[in-house]
């Protein structure tokens, strides 16, 4: 049997729910508005740390159009989330608070704004003591977390030193659709429409947390309006809704508020970070020595994994990552768009950009001079590694030649420009996952898999593949995703979905043809009958005979109708692979080039350019992984020099928790962006050769900037975001 | 959000009485009572609607003064001919804050009396003498970042957050306000109360008067003007500092100059003695600088916004600097 694969892969391919998203009717989770539905509201503590002395809610429950009130005297039986749960505490369980915005009561309503106005007559009396919401030192010692040779004794023996302390603010995922939960409860179980980068996951969770087997609950997640990771885990909103629609044996719907995506649905924690480097006066690293704290909640033992990229990046001999963490009176952390890398790398690119300047060398011969044979924290082969290529290719496009190693001269608007550069890596890991997929009597196919697009184009890169295997438009497969009814598929995290979606995929369309081609051969109402199956291909789309062309046979649509059946179906999957399950070093690499604009009269900065050259195997869709990146670098922007979440030491609350106080880009702060990708595929991780891009386009780009204000202003600012204070003093 | 009884005014007369009755307040575009309402910072029971009242025109008279209406979209006075070509600093101010969509619903009336976005104040968790008088002031040990450094007290220290009314006080504008029978004019410099005791009280009016229209003169021939704000991102943010200044020059000095301050002072800050230090004397660095200190000397600050005095300081001279060279109109 001989089976061409079409040509779809590599290709621009618009969304193919682009139409539905931009004509409205694309339904999100909030967007489901059932028979009866009720309103849910939480209430959050108005303290950090302390125990609730009492709550009337009497007034709130007789206010017009309550159903009723929930809090921890009228709640029970719930369990544990587990790992699927980032909030360790099960909602509303007793009357201990942990941080501010931690929810105390649910008001469910006929009206959002009767539950509104009823959550704000709660009254309620707390035993408060101040809270911790500031990290002293580096932490609880966590130990270490990668070490080889003798990191202390030789960097104090090398000639050249870096020693500094960097840190990262807690930021927060803010994605544009606020979490929101539906629940719709029957007799025979949940139907929950939660936004989520994990309908699995979100089945799994709410199960633990309810108690309740897997066939009573149903996720559906059609489409999503980003994450960032923050919706990756189970947050308690969602189990409180499932509560109130189980218990009033209604619709619920409860989205919450911008403030509360402050305090209740994670956040990247605060990192600290000490970063020493020991080099010869040649540029040679003798030794990385990268310790880090981590800030966490009271329960939670979550911590950012600051040392991600570091022992694989750079070939220093001798090396070694250590981890702390501080339990303070914050809300939950979470995994936030490249977790740990992304502080991580800020620390370390920077201090790379320090050494080059304390060595008077280029920071990009620096990196030539370091990059190691193999990955020298595990001794294995790099699976497909062009990390100096990224340099080079960057440099090139970027125009580096001309940056100036100390302070430039003014243009002629009085404005210094200055140029910097960063490296960044991501794991390659490929999610787990099922795929069924059919081909339909009407020339189409459909692919089901309980993954989801979390706005990253999922739909759309998996009708490419089933399209590319099939020899059909891509618009002709329809991708049914984001139900948990589907078989089982990937999380959108880690930058894993896509790359496990390849076998999974492929191999079902394999499948399919395989299931077709036999019927084919045997079906007596078949053209092809009594011809053997290893005779027969699939070819754009028809079924032939693979001695002659495609167009001398069927279309598999028509071949169907023959045959008298609706469709024809196969099975795929793939299997989870981690970095430390296989024998070869599976990262993407890359770089960004940055030039920023420094008006010193004003002491102000602006980024006006980004270059990033990404090396993340074979790119299915260069349009919709540009965007990745380019949005990616956009955050980082805002990462550099604005994002933070800022704790008010009294209360202890997330003081600037709307979009007026906790800066993001805007329009005007978006930097030219120029992305490309090395493509080259890395048949290691699948079939395609594609490994992930959603995280590793925000890796390094704080770097970069930090770099350039550096370089355009004569200032090191090792603390983020780079604010004008900082630039002052 | 507390339920609440909307009435349309159909007179001044009638606005002014609809708005005798406890727990009545004005709406007008709505951009910022309509926020503070949901966050139950402001409770009214009763909205009166003065958006259709007329009240929307810009008028000007022979000696080129002008009269802006209290319902002019701030959009629409930004885009205005007369006040690009005379009063460019007024547009300029205006363009800078916030965003097409909300500039096209507020209004000059509305603009004038909006309240701060200090924290504490919008959030009904916290202390705030503003909101609930003797109450305290969190702000002042707390995230006191865009606090102000001028025009403070022990028991707030909350900015004026407005962009438009930063180059209405440099120009000197006047205030009309209708109590239903008459009108009263107020000049600006007088109708923005500092907080001292009681910073509940913000402004020089009385319950149920009405902003009817704000009246500028003509700037002396041969000056120029320009509005300068500072901020974290390059749109759609408070200003950090921001500077409004008109001034001329003739025979090598300083003839006359109007400066006023925004996202510093509890108030839009009129610097009357930046203005005095600099009269008469040449425009150079120097001398735009020792006038920012004049003015600063007043200055107090906290333990995270320090920095705004030196902010403040290079945004006045770098003003200043720029129409001494004809880099503005
Ligand atoms: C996201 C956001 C960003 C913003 N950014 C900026 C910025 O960068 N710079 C800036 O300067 N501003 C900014 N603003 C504030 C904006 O300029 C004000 O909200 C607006 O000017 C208020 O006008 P309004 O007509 O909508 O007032 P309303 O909300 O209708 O009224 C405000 C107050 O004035 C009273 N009132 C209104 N009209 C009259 C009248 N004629 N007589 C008596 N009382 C009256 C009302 O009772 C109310 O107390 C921003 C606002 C938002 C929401």
């Amino acid at each position: 049997m001989s089976s061409k694969v079409g040509n779809s892969i590599g290709k621009e391919v618009t969304r193919v729910d682009g139409p539905l998203k931009v004509t409205g009717r694309a339904k999100y989770a909030a967007d489901h508005n059932l028979k009866g539905l009720l309103y849910a509201v939480p209430v959050g503590s108005t303290v950090a740390n302390g125990k609730i002395v009492s709550m009337n809610v009497q007034g709130a429950e007789s206010m017009p159009g309550v159903v009723k009130v929930y809090h921890h005297h009228n709640v029970s039986g719930l369990y544990s989330g587990g790992d699927h749960a980032h909030e360790q505490r099960i909602p509303l369980s007793d009357e201990t608070i942990e941080y501010y915005g931690q929810y105390i009561a649910l008001v469910v309503a006929k009206t959002l704004e009767q539950a509104q106005a009823a959550a704000s007559e709660i009254k309620v009396e707390y035993s408060a003591q101040p809270p911790t919401v500031t990290a002293q030192g580096l932490g609880n010692d966590l130990g270490q977390a990668s070490a080889r040779g003798d990191a202390g004794g030789t960097f104090a023996s090398s000639p050249v030193q870096v020693d500094a302390n960097y840190s990262t603010p807690t930021e927060v995922h803010n994605p544009m659709e606020l979490h929101a939960t539906v629940v719709d409860y029957k007799e025979e179980g949940f139907t929950v429409y939660e936004s989520t980068q994990s309908v699995m996951g979100s089945q799994r969770g709410l199960m633990n947390q309810l108690g309740e087997p897997q066939e009573r609950m149903r996720v559906v997640a059609q489409f999503i309006g980003s994450g960032f990771g923050g919706k990756l885990a189970l947050w308690p909103h969602a189990t409180l809704a499932a509560v109130a629609s189980k218990d009033l044996k209604l619709p619920v719907k409860l989205m919450i508020t911008r403030k509360m995506a402050a305090e209740t649905v994670g956040h990247r924690p605060g990192t600290h970070q000490r970063v020493r480097l020991g080099a010869e006066q040649d540029g040679k690293i003798n030794s990385l020595i990268h310790e880090y704290g981590s800030e966490s909640s009271m329960g939670s033992g979550y911590r950012e994994n600051c040392g991600e990229a570091t022992p694989s990046l750079y070939g220093a001999q001798n090396l070694r990552v250590t981890s702390g963490i501080y339990h303070l009176n914050v809300g939950s952390p979470t995994a936030m768009r490249g977790p740990g890398a992304v502080p991580g790398t800020y620390a370390t690119e920077c201090a790379m950009d320090e050494l080059a300047q304390k060595l008077g060398m280029d920071p990009i011969e620096l990196r030539k001079m370091n990059e190691p044979k193999l990955d020298l924290s595990n001794g294995r082969p790099f699976s497909s590694r062009h990390y100096l290529e990224c340099l080079e290719e960057g440099a090139k496009r970027f125009g580096w030649h001309k940056r100036k190693s100390t302070p430039g001269q003014p243009d002629a608007n009085g404005n210094i420009h200055g140029y910097g550069v960063a490296g960044c890596s991501w794991f390659a890991g490929r999610g787990w996952g099922d795929v069924l997929l059919e081909l339909l009597d009407d020339g189409t196919a459909s692919v089901a898999c309980a993954t989801q697009d979390i706005g990253t184009g999922t739909y759309t890169v998996v009708a490419q593949m089933a399209a590319d295997r099939l020899g059909i438009d891509p618009h002709l497969v329809n991708v049914k995703i984001g139900d948990s009814r589907f078989p089982p598929g990937p999380t959108s995290g880690g930058s894993t979905a896509t790359a496990g979606l390849v076998p999974a995929v492929l191999s079902a369309a394999e499948n399919a043809v395989v299931n077709l081609l036999q019927a084919a051969s045997t079906d007596s109402s078949s053209p092809f009958s009594g011809i053997s199956p290893h005779d027969l291909a699939l070819t754009n789309g028809f079924v032939h005979q693979a001695s002659q062309s495609a167009n001398s046979g069927v279309p598999w649509g028509d071949l169907l109708k023959k045959l008298k059946r609706k469709s024809m179906s196969g099975k795929g999957n793939s299997q989870y692979a981690s970095p430390d399950q296989t024998p070869v070093s599976m990262h993407s690499y890359g770089c960004h080039f940055a030039e920023v604009v420094w008006q010193p009269q004003l002491a102000q900065i602006r980024v006006s350019r980004v270059c990033s050259v990404i090396d993340a195997g074979k790119i299915i869709n260069p349009l919709t992984g540009k965007n990745q990146i380019e949005g990616a670098v956009i955050m980082g922007v805002g990462m550099a020099l604005m994002e933070q979440s800022i704790y008010d030491r009294q209360s202890g609350a997330p003081i600037n928790s709307n979009f007026a106080e906790y800066l993001v880009p805007t329009h005007m702060d978006a930097p030219d962006v120029d992305v490309h990708f090395l493509d080259y595929p890395d048949f290691h991780i699948n079939q395609l050769g594609a490994r992930g891009i959603g995280e590793i386009g925000l890796a390094g780009v704080a770097a970069a900037i930090a770099n350039a204000v550096a370089n355009a202003t004569g200032k090191r600012v090792r603390d983020l975001p780079i604010t004008v204070e900082k630039l002052l003093s | 959000m507390k339920a609440f009884s909307f009435i349309q005014a159909s007179s001044l007369g009638h606005a002014a009485a609809e708005s005798a009755a406890m727990g009545t307040s004005f709406i007008a575009g709505g951009t910022n009572i309509v926020d503070l309402m949901k966050l139950n910072v402001e409770s009214p029971s009763r909205l009166v609607d003065v958006t259709k009242l007329g009240m929307n025109q810009i008028e000007s008279d022979s000696h080129g003064n002008l009269r802006i209406g209290a319902m002019v979209r701030n959009s629409e006075l930004a885009e205005h001919r007369l006040v690009k070509e005379r009063f460019a600093v007024l547009s300029e101010a205006i363009l800078s804050g916030a965003s097409p969509q909300l500039r096209n619903m507020a209004t000059t009336g509305g603009n004038l009396l909006q309240k701060t976005r200090c924290p504490y104040y919008r959030d009904v968790a916290f202390a705030c003498n503003k909101r609930s008088p003797g109450s305290g002031c969190p702000a002042i040990e707390g995230h006191n970042r865009n606090q102000a450094i001028l025009g403070g007290s022990e028991h707030c220290i909350a900015v004026n957050p407005s962009d438009m009314n930063v180059a209405l006080m440099a120009l000197g504008a006047m205030i009309h306000l209708h109590d239903g029978k008459n009108e009263r004019a107020v000049p600006i410099q007088d109708f923005y109360l500092l907080p001292g005791g009681t910073p509940h009280q913000e402004f020089a009016m009385m319950r149920g008067e009405i902003i009817t229209a704000v009246t500028v003169n003509a700037q002396p021939k041969g000056a120029k003007s320009l509005y300068v704000k500072l901020r974290d991102r390059a749109s759609y943010e408070f200003a950090l500092a921001s500077c409004a200044a008109i001034m001329k020059i003739s025979s090598g000095v300083v003839e006359s100059v109007q400066i006023a301050f925004g996202g510093v002072g509890t108030v839009p800050w009129r610097a009357n003695r930046a203005e005095q230090s600099l009269k008469g004397k040449a425009p150079t660095t120097q001398n735009f600088a020792d006038a920012a200190d004049a003015e600063l000397i007043g200055a107090a600050v906290q333990s995270e916004n320090a920095f705004k005095v030196e902010l403040i300081k290079r945004c006045t001279v770098y003003t200043l600097s720029q129409l001494a060279n004809g880099g503005a109109l």
